[in-house]
């Protein structure tokens, strides 16, 4: 192969790598809209709390020396995992659910106070500076090409990130298709109304519905986290804006679409910076935001909405 | 009471779980390595504070509820004076309102005239977004952008074409509601929420231009030196440049540093009356009952026959063009401008003093301006919660008082149930 065609594959596998973590924090919108039909702006700022609790359990657990590192991991992204759900619990419990009901403006506004109070209360909790972790999964395992035009890498940072969003998305699959409580799910997502009446507590569907994306959302924030090394209280800003725009490029409310979502904003973003001044990935992916709202607001895999009075 | 125990358990659990690793642990640097260390007594004291505030707080909630339903609630209508009294007196009020803020700088300290120069700023981006949100219910959170638009075009010309400031102010709003225009066009036609996210992200668009097109706008140095704008041509700096006269010699009077602050913070007044005024006017014309009448119930205005997105994109247009108004005179007042303050938090800031104040209402637009202006200024060793208590507030009045503080009022008639 040439030289540009390798590099292009190098770029496509970073971008499918930052992509499926996308999609891991887009699934959370994507579930939040399709039942409740509001945008949880403090959801970034969820993926950004997993990252810290993360470093702390790692750094924690590495300090007491002695332990397999699979297993500090493993640890790390349960007790994030959990922290993480607390959050998305409470969130919907305090800013979100008082305010159901009442027009679409004040739950949004609610949801940005949310997102303002959050991200300060980590910066006064852990200060508003970088925190770097130095890499702990080094080495590659795929190397292909040679030295002298181009190497095509794939890192075992990259095989763990797949094969965690992998079995993440597999389980998330499996519990909305066969378990009782995703049948639910569904349902509230078909009418909220009508379910309700039919004797299924939809008020913890929803709270299920935060809890669920907000433990994706640590996920991704661990894996993030370990990937770039670092972690700062603005980080949920921008990955939270991003995700968003995967969700609504797959076509918001379902998730498949927030997965494939994910993928396409990664792997553009990866070319755009490849090719282009880095600073402009930003640009161009919500430059795509603006653009499918254009030509097609449903997205990929979206229905169309229809307005009922 | 088993049930509120188990509650009031169960929420002081989740309590210690958001805080414990959150707050009673820091990840702190040492050379290369992470470490971590537990916060201090003080810090878990206040942890525990919380805890139990929160268990007991759970535990005896039906009677806090009841508690606070027992306050009574101000009566704001009954602080002001009968309608048609206040009717005769209000043309004067505002004229002394009015003398008032003009003469006031002459005898206050150049540190209080520039904080109210500020705050009239505020008060220009305040009642703009309020058009946009607070009248035509359109969650704008980009706003910064169009109030950066307007910045940068006087800086720009001033620096390149040597524009004046008065030259430069309508260009600056007519290039602000362009960028309105096109920004708006492709996305009001769709639901509510998307608008939120896309002027979001057109504000972070923005600032990564100005911060990246280094050849242009000076990158994160920002533009300097910009000119100060001229009275008829009279310059308010100690010498002329060339061809020029100053204030002070044309006048004969001994030069004051002071007199260029006082001299900022008369347009800054004049701005704000034109806006208000404008904008009061706006509200009454049949495209600003149509802006709320669409917040409130689209479906039947678009039954009725109004075009939603001429309605919306008006509504947005003009909300930019204000923000690009207040740009061109912060660049002015400021002389140095940078992306800096172009960020998400300052978009946040007018959203809060919109909400604040009670959507739609102008008054209390102003009044939220104020507040929110000042109260930092007043309170700065709690600087570091002011972001906090921001987003804080805006939670809590969601919840309890979504009208904000002086809710708009307008002549209603309502039926009394027997």
């Amino acid at each position: 192969m040439t030289e540009a065609s390798l590099y292009l594959l190098q770029q496509i596998i970073n971008g499918l790598t930052i992509g499926s973590t996308y999609a891991l924090i887009a699934i959370g919108y994507t579930m939040v809209y399709g039942i409740i039909g509001m945008i949880n702006f403090a959801h970034g700022e969820i993926y950004m709390i997993g990252s810290y609790i993360s470093f702390i359990v790692i750094t924690g657990l590495l300090a007491m020396g002695h332990i397999a590192l699979p297993a500090v991991l493993f640890v790390a992204l349960v007790v994030a995992m959990l922290v993480a759900s607390s959050y998305g619990w409470a969130i919907e419990r305090v800013a979100y659910r008082p305010l159901r009901g009442s027009n679409r403006l004040i739950a949004l506004i609610s949801a940005i106070g949310m997102s303002i109070f959050l991200q300060n209360y980590v910066v006064l909790a852990q200060g508003s500076r970088d925190v770097a972790m130095p890499p702990l999964i080094s080495g590659s395992l795929v190397e292909f090409g040679s030295l002298e035009t181009f190497e095509v890498t794939i890192s075992w940072m990259q095989l763990l990130i797949w094969v965690v969003t992998l079995i993440s998305m597999t389980v998330l699959t499996l519990f909305i298709s066969r378990s009782r409580m995703g049948r639910a799910c569904r349902a509230c997502a078909e009418d909220i109304g009508m379910t309700n009446l039919l004797g299924i507590d939809t008020n913890r569907i929803i709270a299920m519905t935060f809890v669920i994306g907000a433990a994706l959302a640590a996920i991704a924030g661990l894996l993030l986290g370990l990937y770039y090394g670092v972690v700062n209280p603005f980080v949920g800003f921008i990955a939270g804006l991003k995700a968003f725009t995967a969700a609504v490029l797959g076509g918001i409310g379902s998730i498949p679409g927030a997965m494939l979502g994910g993928l396409i904003l990664g792997v553009t973003e990866a070319l755009t910076a490849a090719y282009f001044p880095s600073e402009y990935k930003d640009v161009v992916s919500f430059g795509l935001l603006v653009l499918i709202l254009l030509f097609r607001p449903t997205g990929i895999l979206g229905k169309p909405e229809v307005e009922k009075v | 009471m088993r049930r509120s125990l188990y509650n009031a358990i169960f929420a002081a659990g989740i309590t210690f779980v958001l805080t414990c690793l959150m707050l009673g642990v820091q990840l702190g640097a040492e050379g290369t390595t992470l470490t971590v260390t537990g916060a201090d007594a003080t810090r878990w004291t206040w942890i525990g504070i919380g805890i139990a505030a929160v268990f007991f707080v759970q535990l005896f909630s039906d009677k806090v509820d009841a508690f606070f339903g027992r306050i009574p609630k101000p009566n704001l209508a009954a602080l002001k004076p009968e309608e048609t009294k206040w009717r005769r007196i209000k043309p004067w009020a505002l004229a002394a309102l009015v003398v008032v803020m003009l003469v006031w700088p002459f005898m206050a300290s150049r540190g209080a005239v520039d904080l109210a120069t500020l705050t009239l700023i505020y008060i220009m981006l305040g009642l703009g977004l309020n058009i946009v949100v607070g009248l035509a219910g359109l969650l704008d959170l980009g706003y910064v952008a169009f109030y950066a638009v307007g910045a940068y075009t006087y800086a720009l010309l001033s620096e390149y074409f040597g524009f004046s400031f008065w030259a430069c102010l309508p260009i600056a709003a007519l290039l602000a509601a362009t960028f309105g225009f096109i920004l708006g066009f492709p996305v009001l036609r769709l639901r509510g929420d998307y608008l939120a996210i896309v002027t979001l992200g057109f504000g972070e668009i923005i600032r990564i231009l100005l911060n990246n097109w280094t050849d242009l706008t000076g990158g994160p140095n920002g533009i300097s030196g910009i000119e100060k704008p001229t009275l008829f041509g009279l310059e308010f700096s100690r010498r002329a440049s060339e061809g020029s006269q100053t204030f002070h010699e044309f006048f004969g009077i001994d030069y004051d540093s002071s007199q260029k602050v006082v001299f900022l913070y008369l347009i800054a007044v004049v701005l704000v009356c034109i806006v208000v005024y404008l904008i009061n006017r706006l509200m009454r014309m049949p495209i600003g009952r149509a802006w709320e009448a669409l917040r409130e119930d689209e479906i039947a205005c678009r039954s009725l026959g109004l075009n939603r997105t001429v309605i919306k994109l008006s509504a947005f247009t003009l909300g930019a063009s204000t923000a690009g108004f207040a740009g061109c005179f912060f660049a002015a007042r400021q002389g140095f401008i940078s992306p800096e303050s172009f960020i998400f938090i300052e978009s946040a800031i007018i959203l809060a003093i919109v909400v604040l104040g009670g959507m739609g209402s102008q008054v209390g637009v102003i009044c939220a301006a104020i507040v929110m202006t000042i109260l930092p200024e007043l309170a700065r060793e709690f600087s570091e919660y002011r972001m906090l208590m921001f987003g804080l507030l805006m939670v809590l009045m969601m919840r309890w008082r979504p009208q904000g503080l002086v809710p708009m009022k307008r002549p209603h008639l309502e039926l009394k149930q027997q």
